[in-house]
């Protein structure tokens, strides 16, 4: 039991948050660099797709990430850094797809879902038959008497 | 009634396996590129053959050519190699982009497998092939007369992308030049 719990608290010590980001490619500059750092989380590797550029130890990944700071360090706005990419390797670097009429489908399809979805739900529960009760007939009452052996009315 | 909605379901989840079953077939691994019908991005790179002219995007012009980015790293660049060698004795123009590669190690690379390249240029930094949208060689560019990229082929060339995509696409693309 001690072991496993060493193993534990081992374990969780050790585990911490993978970043591929090299001391020596980042900038001197600490708000150039955070600006950089949050840019590269934004961008996909192209080699480990689903990866983002800052995870990756891609040796791809590592030129993006030198060019990127590259282009900050030359005044590029954190807009123009993307677009540079872009411009290269299509908007599908952009791990966040943009609004247009390619990917309207992949923006609204799950709204539209749900809007079907909720539209059959309604038709379904307003077509449902109500359920009332029935008065019994006279005849039901006089057998119930019975069955309760006149405790009833 | 009754039996349309039974069906629905039914017929929404056989669409859902239709979609994911052509999901399954296509490469991820291949994206679009994004430079077909657009210019050939500029470059000029030194030569990767000793006593060479180099590579620059100028020239690619008058004829239809091809443009093989390799290293001499790249292990599937020896799978494609044979097919580039026989393109060369067809006479098909095919230049050379030495990709991350030194350019002592790209000349040793092309003497021990043979040359198929017209041009050879030594890309030492990867800057040149990250302007033309590469992820990873063998990568192949069809480029036209005026030196607009038409076409991207990765990964290695197999006789059979020559024979029924890329070499159709150059007969075209002469009798149109």
């Amino acid at each position: 039991m001690n072991r496993l719990a060493a193993a534990v608290v081992g374990l969780s010590i050790t585990a911490t948050v993978a970043h591929a980001v090299l001391p020596n490619e980042q900038l001197s500059d600490p708000k150039l660099e955070s600006r950089a750092r949050a840019i590269s989380q934004e961008l996909r590797c192209v080699v480990c797709q689903n990866q983002t550029i800052d995870d990756s130890d891609a040796d791809l990944a590592h030129d993006l990430r030198v060019l990127l700071r590259e282009r900050l360090l030359k005044g590029d706005s954190d807009e123009q850094a993307k677009a540079f990419l872009v411009k290269r390797y299509g908007t599908y670097v952009l791990l966040q797809p943009p609004f247009r009429p390619e990917t309207l489908v992949l923006w609204l399809g799950p709204l539209l879902v749900l809007i079907a979805g909720g539209m059959g739900a309604g038709i379904y529960l307003s077509r449902r038959r109500p359920q009332t009760a029935e008065a019994l007939s006279a005849e039901e009452e006089n057998q119930v008497a019975a069955l309760l052996g006149g405790q009833g009315r | 009634m009754k039996r349309l909605l039974f069906a629905l379901p039914v017929a929404l989840f056989a669409a859902v396996v239709a979609i994911f079953a052509i999901g399954l077939k296509r490469d991820p691994s291949k994206l679009p590129s994004v430079l077909i019908n657009q210019p050939l991005p500029a470059f000029v790179l030194p030569a990767v053959r000793p006593h060479d002219a180099g590579l620059s995007s100028m020239q690619f012009r008058a004829e239809p050519r091809l443009l093989n980015v390799f290293a001499s790293w790249c292990v599937s660049c020896r799978v494609e190699h044979p097919v580039l060698l026989q393109l060369k004795a067809e006479g098909v123009p095919v230049d050379g982009l030495d990709w991350k590669d030194k350019a002592s190690d790209g000349a040793r690379y092309l003497r021990v497998n043979g040359d198929p390249y017209m041009r050879a240029g030594n890309d030492r930094s990867g800057r040149t092939g990250i302007d033309l949208g590469i992820t990873g060689v063998p990568e192949t560019f069809v480029i036209d007369a005026r030196g607009m990229v038409r076409y991207k082929h990765t990964g290695p060339i197999a006789p059979k992308d020559w024979t029924n995509t890329i070499k159709p696409l150059m007969d075209h693309l002469r009798a149109e030049s």
